[in-house]
Order: C-alpha cells, then structure tokens, then sequence
C-alpha cells in the first residue's frame, strides 16, 4: 500500500520539475531573451520617437509576451512523456487535476514570473509613459497565469503527435485573444487617466476561471494522450 | 487467498484489430502471471488495461475485489507499473531519480548508496542519467522494487536491456516479493530460471490468427 499524501506527491512532483529546469537553464532563459529582442527591435523599426513608441508600447509587450508563451510550449509535457514520466504521473495515488494545477504552476513560475520581472525594462525601451507601468504588470501579473494554464491544456493534447508544435501555436493563439483585448485597453486607459478596475477585475475573473477549469480540461487531454 | 486480479471477458480492440477477445484473468495473492505472445499479439495492452491506464472494449478488471471506478486512488495506491518506458529523468543523477521516485512513493530510503549497490548502480550514482547506458537506465527504473510498498507489481517486459546478472538480480527479488505474499504479472520473451510456487503461464494469440 503506498501511503503518499497528496500533498507529499505534488510537492515532490514540483521538486522534480524545478531540479529538471535548472540543470536546462536555457529553456528559461531563451524566451526572455527573445522578448528583449523582439521589444528592441520595434524602435529601429518605427523610429525611437515617444509619441508613435510610447503608444503602441503596451500592446508590442503584450503581443511579445504571447508569442514567448508559445517559444517551447510544447516542450512542457514533451519530455515527460518521452520518458515515461506522464504515464507513471496518471498512476500516482493522487487526482490528476491536482498534478496538471502543479504543472501548471511550475510553468508559470519558469515562464510567466521572469517575464513580469522582465516588463519594466521592456517597458522603458519602449518608451512607455511611466503612468501605465503598474497598470502594466498588474495585467502581467494576472494574465501570465491565464497563458501558462491556456499552454498547459494545447500541449497535453498535441503531446502525443510527433511535431505538434505550429499546431500548437494556431491552436492556442486564438484562445489568447480576449487576454489581449482586456490587457492592452487597460494599460490605454490607464494612460489617458480613465479608471481601469473593470478592466482588472475582468482579467483577475479570467484567471480564475481558466485556472479552475484548465486542470480538468489538462487531464482529460493527458489521459488521451497516454493512449 | 484472496484474488488480487480478477478481470474478466476483456475484449481490446486497436487500430481496428481485435487483440483478444473474451479473455478472463485471474491472479490470487502470492501468484505471478507470466504473459506471452508474439510481438503485437497484445501483451502490453494487457498489462495496461489491468494497471487501468487503457479500457477495454468490454468487460472489467477488479483490483483487490474492486472495480477502479469506485475508488481509483485506492486501487493505484496498491499497484506499481513499469512499462516500456523507464520513466527516468535524464537531466538528474541516479540517486536523485531514485529519491524522488521514493518521494512519490511516499518512503524515505534509508540508505541510497547501500540501495544503489544492491541495483548495480554504485560509482556512477552522480552521473546525470542520459550519460547511462539503456540497462543502467532501466536499474534505475527497477530500483523501485526494492523500496515500494505496492503489493501488486505490474511489469511489462522487465528484462530488456539488463544483462544476465541483471535479470538473476531482478528474479531473486521477484522471489522475496511473492514470498511475503505480493502479486506479480510480468511479460518476458525469455523464459524465467526461477520456479515461483504458483506460476500462471497465459499465451496471447489474436483470435484473428487462426481464421
């Protein structure tokens, strides 16, 4: 009889998958970069004045910060399933919509939050007007969890098929859309000085409702998958 | 003796071919099953549908004398199951793998150099696992063995890649498992050198061959 709690299963399932990242930094590191790089190369291509730059600065960071999401999304199951580990993670004793929120978790947490982290600078290349900064990473904040768990549920269903990953990216984009619309006018509204809580709040509900509601849909997609 | 595994009138059915059909298995506490068949004749679907990772077309497998739709977790917290894939991380070491591996398990192991001596694995226990030949990985694998508390082990085709003192190794513990009363169902190509007292053999050959 194995006695592991749920708590001691997901804890060393999280173990696991942060040891495995840090021994391959550049899965980390790579989307990052990309953002500086693709934010860097909007001034040389409009020009470096505040006017055209400052405006369009929330949307460019925004637009950048999806496509990083979709930069290695099919790596998050990949090689747990190459190995084996998918298959032995349906069998531990605990719910898999419990371990598909710890995934999820962890992808944030290597994805999501350097990006957050990455933003201010992003937004100063960018010439962003200081007014929408915070606004900015607050719709960081809570979106990057909605990309994380919306990339979650896109790669179990394409983990099984061989090069899943343009699929992948046309599968996920579209779902990214309302994300974007609600960002991107808060961070306008907030440079015109107009209130941007309704804005907030619809994000902050997205997040918890895609966050409830990804594990279920996570698992169903692994358990097929696994076939 | 209580009957661990009691499937009964499996019907499987992939890519449009059936596999087996009306197949009934039944395994008691302290028996092995030893499947075998042809390459695709269904071995490892077998094995799957019993760990409950596949559903048959029909019929059911009981678990200890319960059906995994009434309780799943208490069914997987009873079964262990190594398949084709070793399900080892290739960016940890060995003895890392082996200590998460414990974590999932919910055991601590009390002794990880003493345990990775016993699997063969002394000397290179902090050596990432992809730089390890395919037996070695699977030792790894294997190593679970030694610590889980699982009574019914399910193990599709144990033996590749370990070599002959590997596959000794590997039935002496079969051995002391069914000894103390656990279950064990395992395909293998190679007959095994070891007499468990209540060996089932079960031959898997597609009903479609013989048409």
């Amino acid at each position: 009889m194995i006695k592991a709690s749920t708590w001691q299963v997901v804890k060393t399932l999280m173990r696991r998958d942060l040891k495995v990242a840090l021994r391959r930094r550049s899965d980390i590191i790579n989307p990052l970069l990309f953002v500086l790089m693709v934010v860097s190369l909007f001034p040389l291509a409009v020009g470096p004045g505040p006017d055209v730059l400052g405006r369009i600065a929330a949307g460019v960071i925004w637009v950048t910060a999806l496509l990083a999401a979709l930069l290695g999304s099919e790596r998050l199951f990949r090689d747990d399933y190459l190995d084996g580990s998918l298959e032995q993670m349906i069998l531990l004793p605990v719910p898999l919509p419990v371990l598909a929120l710890a995934k999820i978790a962890i992808h944030w947490l290597l994805s999501g939050l350097p990006l957050v982290i990455l933003a201010p600078l992003a937004a100063l290349l960018l010439k962003l007007p200081v007014e929408g900064w915070s606004t900015l990473l607050l719709t960081l904040l809570l979106g990057t969890p909605i990309l994380s768990a919306l990339t979650a549920i896109g790669a179990a269903l394409t983990v099984s098929l061989g090069r899943g990953g343009a699929l992948l990216s046309l599968l996920l984009l579209p779902l990214f859309i309302p994300l974007l619309i609600f960002a991107a006018a808060a961070v306008e509204g907030a440079l015109v000085g107009a209130p941007v809580v309704g804005q907030v709040v619809l994000l902050a509900g997205l997040m918890v409702l895609t966050l409830t509601l990804a594990p279920l849909a996570v698992a169903g997609a692994i358990r097929v998958s696994v076939n | 003796m209580t009957m661990v595994v009691n499937a009964q009138q499996l019907t499987s059915v992939r890519a449009g071919r059936t596999l087996f059909a009306d197949l009934d298995v039944q395994v008691e506490a302290g028996g092995v099953l030893h499947v075998q068949g042809p390459n695709g004749a269904g071995k490892s679907t077998l094995l799957r549908i019993i760990a409950g990772l596949l559903q048959p077309l029909q019929g059911q497998v009981e678990l200890f004398g319960e059906p995994a739709d009434v309780d799943r977790e208490q069914w997987q917290r009873r079964l262990l199951f190594i398949g084709h894939k070793p399900g080892v991380k290739s960016e940890l070491t060995a003895l890392e793998n082996l200590e998460l591996q414990a974590g999932f398990d919910g055991v601590v192991i009390d002794d990880p150099w003493q345990l990775a001596e016993t699997v063969g694995l002394l000397g290179l226990e902090d050596i990432s696992a992809q730089q390890l030949s395919a037996g070695q990985q699977r030792r790894i694998a294997l190593a679970r063995l030694w610590f889980s508390p699982a009574p019914l082990w399910i193990l599709d085709e144990p033996f590749t890649a370990l070599d002959q003192p590997g596959i000794e190794l590997l039935q002496q513990r079969f051995a002391e498992h069914t000894g103390h009363g656990g279950t064990l169902i395992l395909t293998s190509h190679q007959p095994l050198s070891w007499q468990p007292p209540q060996l089932q053999q079960l031959i898997i050959r597609s009903p479609e061959a013989h048409d």
